[in-house]
């Protein structure tokens, strides 16, 4: 087992080197030269552009840069925005919660209605509730979420104005916060309807984010549930005069459970690209927000950061998917 | 993967048999074929779009601007899907656009297809440090969300619809390369490769003709689902404004300048996004036929 462990964190070190080349590497590649960009349009005499130059150490050789980013990144430090001059570990730790709030909110949607339609879908196979909650979830598979994003707020926000448009609570609220997650904030915040709006504004976000994974859920829960009441045991268990709702609910969901854990592992990279999407379209004050906005200002330092946290991010959690499933299933240990 | 058949038959025969194999199995589902037959209105637009278009797609009917739907209080026959802020007629901006997400499914499978499928056959035969190379760079493209990572290569390459398209190519790649180097591996543990080797066949022949076409099943599976994502992530960048430019009629970009007038006019942000979610679902839905016609596991039961 140590062994499994060891070796599955030494294929993490390689993989993260080349994480941060990729990182660092866009900031030499992207079109205008960053100093330029940073001047705006003021422009900047040529022994000012030298000084700048010089403070952020692109006139060493491309490997000493390379070198300090990496001690920089291993120490934490990962430059300044250009825009806000704040470090931009601190600005990611910062907004951070505000994605993790909205994919959490949208993971537990996902799993809420996903698990029971796939499972309820493999009991009744075939028939007329299997066919249609497939059916649906094929479309919500195929959905473009950013189109699904603006048809529900023309219907909830336009028609019917149940939900605000954007943002994370409304502006008359000001309260601080220590967790950074607004609904756990705003219970403790003592003004009224405080948690009432944060939930309001949390509940289209989530639905948008949470369609795609909602959809893969279902699927891979029917299917592997259908695998799993194929078995044996579970015809023993029918045969020793089980209930029904005992044998589905947890014979087979137990087992049929673990290909569905991967799914949700996996489902970390699919919540970040959709929160992108979903965060732009709501003005959610969130990670993939901030990346798209960086983007656009050709905030150098901010997208090399943030895509090398990013993708650290989804590494450990893969790994960490990697050795739960090394631990449930002594089998793959072996490979 | 396995073929049944024996290998006494012609060639061309076994071929022709397969295909009608194939076919036996695929008509089975039926949402494959309405898939299928839905792909190929989509086809037939995209090839001949410019000539079916009642008008053209940049034409600015000043007058009409923001004239709803034909059976709507205010619509005319003339727009039969009505006419965005700019007085374009949305039937064919659509129409012509479907040409857009066509090509970008096209050349995007085209390419992460061939380029992974290369680069996998070379991860199965090459000696381990070279697969464990290739398979470590594969790891770190994959660490990377897709859709962020597209973005940030469409904006060092500049935004445009080519780039957004190449950008999606590299980001979809690695799954090719994972897939084809699997198959490989099993394929290369099995008699018929032995024999081939034995009887004297080269590295390349063995590749291309002995191994490659054994692999071919789960990765026809997986050009028909990558389509399915590179019409949804170019139409992302578009919406993003990283993708198509304006007044190009490519779908996502058609989404993001109707964004302002979502609340006033509900007809120029539904059918450009109805248009593809119809698309995609379509093509997930012949995907699904192929994997389940072309996997002899599913056949067996």
């Amino acid at each position: 087992m140590l062994n499994y462990i060891l070796s599955r964190l030494l294929t993490f070190v390689p993989t993260f080197i080349g994480v941060t080349i990729i990182s660092f590497g866009f900031i030499r590649v992207l079109p205008g030269d960053p100093i330029v960009v940073m001047a705006g349009e003021r422009g900047l005499s040529a022994e000012r552009y030298e000084q700048l130059s010089a403070q952020f150490g692109f006139d060493r050789p491309i490997y000493v840069q390379f070198w300090d980013y990496l001690s920089g990144v291993i120490q934490g430090d990962l430059g300044n925005s250009f825009v806000t001059k704040r470090p931009v570990w601190d600005e990611f730790f910062a907004l951070f919660p505000a994605t993790l709030e909205l994919s959490i909110c949208a993971m537990i949607f996902a799993l809420a209605l996903g698990l029971p339609a796939g499972v309820i879908a493999a009991v009744n196979r075939g028939k007329l509730f299997d066919r249609a909650l497939m059916s649906t979830a094929l479309v919500g598979y195929s959905m473009p979420i950013f189109w699904w994003a603006l048809l529900l707020i023309i219907v909830f926000s336009g028609n019917l104005g149940w939900t605000p448009v954007s943002g994370r609570i409304d502006l008359l609220y000001y309260f601080p916060d220590p967790s950074g997650f607004m609904l756990y904030d705003s219970i403790f915040s003592g003004q009224t309807g405080a948690f009432r709006s944060a939930l309001r504004h949390l509940v289209l976000p989530t639905v948008v984010l949470g369609t795609i994974p909602l959809a893969v859920i279902a699927r891979q829960t029917r299917s592997a549930m259908l695998e799993v009441l194929g078995e044996d045991y579970i015809r023993t268990a029918r045969a020793k005069g089980l209930s029904a709702g005992r044998i589905n609910g947890i014979h087979a969901l137990r087992n049929a459970l673990i290909p569905v854990i991967t799914v949700i592992g996996l489902s970390v990279g699919t919540l970040l690209a959709g929160a992108i999407l979903t965060e732009t379209i709501f003005s959610w004050p969130g990670i993939g927000k901030w990346m798209v906005d960086s983007i656009f200002r050709r905030d150098y330092p901010v997208v090399q950061g943030g895509l090398l946290l990013i993708a650290v991010m989804v590494m450990i959690v893969n790994l960490t998917v990697d050795m739960l499933y090394g631990i449930i299933n002594p089998k793959i240990r072996k490979r | 993967m396995e073929n049944p058949q024996p290998v006494t038959e012609p060639i061309g025969q076994k071929r022709s048999g397969q295909l009608r194999e194939f076919w036996f199995y695929f008509r089975e589902n039926r949402g494959a074929v309405i898939g299928l037959s839905i792909f190929a209105v989509f086809a037939f637009l995209a090839l001949f779009g410019p000539w079916i278009a009642p008008h053209d797609a940049t034409m600015q009917f000043r007058t009409d601007t923001l004239r709803p739907p034909a059976w709507q209080d205010g619509g005319s026959w003339q727009f039969v899907l009505g006419t965005d802020p700019l007085g374009r007629d949305m039937l064919s901006r659509l129409i012509i656009g479907a040409r857009f997400s066509f090509f970008v499914g096209v050349i995007v499978v085209s390419i992460a297809a061939t380029g992974g499928i290369i680069i996998g056959l070379i991860a199965g035969f090459a000696p381990k440090w070279v697969d464990t190379i290739i398979m470590r760079i594969m790891d770190i493209v994959l660490a990377f969300p897709s859709l962020l990572l597209a973005l940030v290569l469409v904006a060092v390459l500049g935004p445009s619809l080519t780039n957004a398209m190449i950008a999606i190519a590299i980001v979809l790649q690695p799954h090719y390369v994972r897939l084809t180097r699997a198959s490989v591996m099993s394929e290369l543990q099995k008699d018929y490769v032995t024999s081939a080797r034995v009887v004297g066949a080269g590295t390349l022949r063995l590749m291309f003709v002995t191994v490659l076409p054994n692999c071919l099943a789960p990765i026809i599976v997986q050009a028909a689902l990558s389509f399915s994502t590179a019409i949804l992530d170019a139409a992302a960048l578009g919406f993003l404004g990283m993708g198509a430019q304006p007044p190009t009629p490519e779908w996502g970009t058609m989404l993001a300048e109707a964004r302002e007038f979502i609340l006033r006019a509900w007809w120029v942000v539904t059918f450009p996004g109805l248009a593809i979610l119809v698309t995609v679902l379509a093509i997930n839905l012949m995907g699904d036929g192929l994997r389940d016609a072309l996997d002899p596991k599913l056949k067996r039961s």
